[in-house]
């Protein structure tokens, strides 16, 4: 294998850049004036909330450090939730509590903390210590996802989540991320997760990256990651369309969960969603992004658009070719 | 669109910004590389003259136009006289009064000029001469030569440069002999010429002026011949018949009046004496900039204040360093903890050199690094914590400085120069990094940083690079431009080769 790989392979691929993702995409597409919508995770469930997107139940949110004192109350009777900040990034600053021993609370990773632990996690994530800027940051308290068991033999201690790249309310991409030992159950691909790339018209998995380097197989579990079919593939591509146009974002990454009683769960929205997942797929998405720029019409209704979007990636199943945008009907 | 007008916008300022570094590199004679020294010639004029006990008034003529050498700066020395200076008719001339003059008197001007890139600048019209009435058998060999001239030239370039040959010619005939017969020195030799040139109708004038040697404590004026064409005064060797000025030759004055003239006393002396040196060519600049009239210098940093001018020097360089940034995360894509944060470290490098200062650097967040990782446990605010570190990074630096100076490695001394405010920074965001990507991924942003500083610190201490940059403070606008040029890259980054180097096209089709 070739140290560096040519432009001209990568061009060919289709392969998005980030200078040029910034340059063409966000900028173009992404008004900054929204950014806070999805950069406040809080703003972001509050709008799905009223827009009747399905989320984790919130539970409280602490916006002041005085208020860690009262955390037993706000937590009440739950024994399991997860805190994060609201401006968190990258899964940094995320706390996940599945269940308690006494007066101890329990990581996902098995590990005890007290509820002074707890606090001072608050009070770091009140201080701004994992906002983007360091600014003093809210910290919410939410439902903690019980994933779907038919990951539970490719996930390593976290939830796995699904990111689907949406643009202009048309998904173009989407992977599954799965935690392992190395992301210490963070569902981040920069910290160690796994990708899992996700065929958009059959919702099968195709393909997976574990630290830029292709790969089938889960790293912990030993398990295949291919062919594996997601449950209610369509009704998250329907949730990811929604996301999209809750925020008004042209070029945005939605993150799901695959809740085994509620079902697909609006994490969070990104964006500025990374490039891993053309790994993932092993399909670069310049040609998918660009065979949408050139539509010059869009469908309002949500189901179209789902349609439209397996349309494009199974009119060229793993194509890396070059896309003709007339060829794409527009329902 | 928007590629092409940004592409518009940054040819506009890089083609602004060198064309007005390279107008005022070829005008004003600002060089465009710090030659560390420069020629610099320092004539002493010096006269003396006994007083008769009355009023004295001298009056000397000071060079006015001086082609191929610029004047740094000029003195009067002269005890008790009043000075006046006037300008007219391409002469500049000094006039010393005193109301008593008694005994011993010496008046002294001093001249520093520089070698540049001046063009003449005389600009008084001559009338066309009357042709002068010679004696026989004077008169027939001037005509005899006035009209063998004429034959052979066209313009009054040519005919003055023929005439010159052929008096100059060491095969002469009759009549350029008799006239070389009458002649006893330069200077009548070039009174000669000009009224041969005044029989043709050519306006001819004497130009005067010293040629610069190293050192000489006697050196004379030298008579030059100038003929004006209509448009401009040339200027002849009339011994060498060579057009043009000479090198190293300064010119003084024209006309055929004496270099001073004193009245109210006697037993006058005059000397000329000249000094080369070699003198920092920013200074010599600098005081180009005082003497030259020019928008570009009037507005020169060259014409700001000493102290002002050294900080703009550092200055100036941040944006380079920035653009060393740019290029190093949109094109080479390394990452670095925060984004300026390269550059301040890079300042810091140019007072410890880069050696010391990546050794101290590294040694001050290693050392913080274990510090952050220890007060974690005692799970502190941030703003506390911050605080915290910094005092630590202070204690650090004072620690360094105590030992290093014990041991007598004066370099490390400047640790102090480290901004601490950063490092505190760059302690806490590592370990953060650290705690939350892996050592990996906070020790390779680590590296980043240093590397992009010590690029930084390379570009922004290259002495030829910070001449430019001060003396011609438009490349700012080239920068400018290069910056919104690069802005708008949307190709991969070369981490980015690397990164997707997995990925084969081959295989969909």
């Amino acid at each position: 294998m070739s140290f560096i790989a040519l432009p001209k392979r990568l061009r060919d691929f289709g392969l998005l850049g980030i200078n040029q993702r910034n340059a063409d995409f966000i900028m173009r597409h992404n008004q900054r004036k929204l950014y806070p919508l999805v950069d406040n995770k809080l703003h972001t469930k509050r709008l799905a909330l009223a827009q009747g997107i399905a989320v984790p139940e919130l539970y409280g949110v602490i916006e002041a450090q005085y208020q860690t004192k009262t955390i037993s109350e706000i937590l009440g009777k739950h024994r399991d939730f997860v805190i994060k900040p609201a401006h968190g990034s990258g899964g940094n600053g995320i706390l996940v509590i599945t269940g308690c021993m006494g007066d101890y609370f329990q990581k996902a990773n098995g590990e005890l903390l007290s509820l002074d632990s707890i606090r001072h996690h608050i009070s770091n994530i009140l201080s701004g210590t994992y906002s983007l800027s360091g600014v003093a940051d809210q910290a919410i308290i939410e439902y903690r996802v019980k994933f779907d068991p038919v990951f539970e033999d490719i996930s390593y201690r976290g939830v796995p989540d699904i990111r689907v790249i949406v643009f202009r309310g048309v998904p173009v991409a989407a992977m599954m991320r799965l935690p392992t030992r190395l992301s210490d159950g963070k569902a981040n691909l920069h910290q160690g997760a796994m990708g899992m790339g996700i065929d958009l018209a059959t919702g099968i998995s195709c393909g997976g990256v574990l630290r830029n380097q292709p790969c089938t197989v889960h790293p912990d579990t030993r398990e295949s990651i291919m062919g594996i079919t997601i449950p209610h593939w369509n009704n998250i591509l329907h949730l990811a369309t929604q996301c999209a146009d809750t925020v008004q974002l042209g070029y945005l990454g939605a993150d799901i969960v695959m809740d085994r009683e509620l079902g697909p769960l609006m994490l969070e929205l990104n964006a500025r969603p990374g490039l891993s997942v053309q790994l993932a797929n092993q399909r670069g998405l310049l040609d998918n992004l660009q065979a949408i720029e050139a539509l010059k019409f869009i469908p309002e209704d949500v189901n179209a658009r789902v349609a439209l979007s397996q349309q494009l990636s199974s009119q060229h199943p793993n194509a890396g070719g070059v896309e003709n945008p007339a060829s794409v009907e527009t329902p | 669109m928007r590629n092409l007008s940004v592409t518009l916008w940054a040819a506009l300022l890089i083609i602004l910004g060198l064309g007005i570094c390279l107008y005022k590199s070829f005008t004003l004679g600002l060089p465009l590389s710090p030659k560390q020294n420069t020629e610099v010639w320092t004539i002493q004029a010096a006269l003396n003259f006994r007083g008769l006990g009355g009023p004295a008034i001298v009056d000397f003529h000071l060079p006015y136009s001086t082609p191929g050498f610029i004047k740094l700066d000029e003195n009067f020395i002269s005890n008790g006289f009043g000075l006046a200076t006037e300008e007219k008719n391409d002469k500049r001339k000094a006039q010393w009064v005193v109301r008593r003059a008694r005994g011993e008197q010496t008046l002294y001007y001093r001249l520093s000029v520089a070698g540049s890139p001046q063009q003449g600048a005389w600009n008084s019209r001559p009338e066309f001469p009357q042709p002068p009435t010679h004696t026989e058998p004077y008169n027939s060999a001037i005509q005899a030569i006035i009209g063998d001239v004429r034959n052979e030239s066209a313009n009054v370039f040519t005919y003055t440069r023929e005439l010159l040959q052929q008096l100059n010619a060491p095969v002469a005939n009759d009549n350029i002999e008799l006239i070389r017969s009458r002649v006893h020195n330069a200077e009548q030799w070039v009174e000669e010429i000009i009224t041969i040139l005044k029989s043709a109708r050519i306006p001819a004038r004497v130009l005067w002026g010293l040629t610069l040697s190293d050192a000489a404590n006697d050196a004379h004026l030298q008579p030059m011949l100038q003929v004006h064409n209509g448009d401009q005064w040339l200027t002849f060797d009339p011994k060498t018949s060579r057009p043009g000025i000479p090198e190293k030759f300064l010119t003084w004055y024209v006309g055929d009046d004496p270099l001073f003239a004193v009245e109210g006393g006697h037993k006058a002396e005059f000397s000329f004496s000249m000094t080369k040196t070699y003198r920092e060519l920013i200074d010599v600049a600098r005081q180009r900039a005082q003497q030259t009239s020019s928008i570009f210098v009037d507005f020169s940093l060259l014409a700001l204040p000493v102290q002002s001018q050294n900080v703009y020097r550092l200055l100036l360089m941040v944006p380079l360093g920035a653009l060393i940034v740019v290029f190093m995360r949109t094109y080479v894509g390394i990452q670095t903890f925060g984004t300026f944060m390269p550059i301040l470290i890079a300042l810091a490098f140019r007072e410890t050199q880069l050696l010391w200062g990546i050794a101290l650097f590294t040694l001050i967040v290693s050392i913080g690094l274990m510090i952050r990782f220890w007060l974690e446990r005692l799970m502190l605010l941030l703003v506390p914590r911050l605080t915290a570190i910094l005092i630590i990074v202070v204690l650090l630096m004072l620690l360094i400085s105590l030992i290093s100076n014990k041991f007598g490695a004066e370099r490390t001394l400047s640790v102090a120069l480290f901004p601490m405010v950063i490092l505190a920074m760059t302690i806490e965001r590592m370990s953060i990094t650290w705690e939350e990507n892996g050592a990996r991924t906070a020790i390779l942003y680590g590296l980043g940083s240093l590397v992009v500083a010590g690029l930084g610190y390379l570009v922004m201490t290259n002495e030829s690079l910070i001449y430019l940059m001060f003396v011609f403070p438009e490349l700012l606008l080239v920068a400018l431009g290069i910056s919104l040029w690069m802005g708008r890259y949307t190709g991969y980054r070369l981490s980015e080769l690397r990164r997707f180097r997995t990925v084969k096209p081959d295989s969909h089709s």
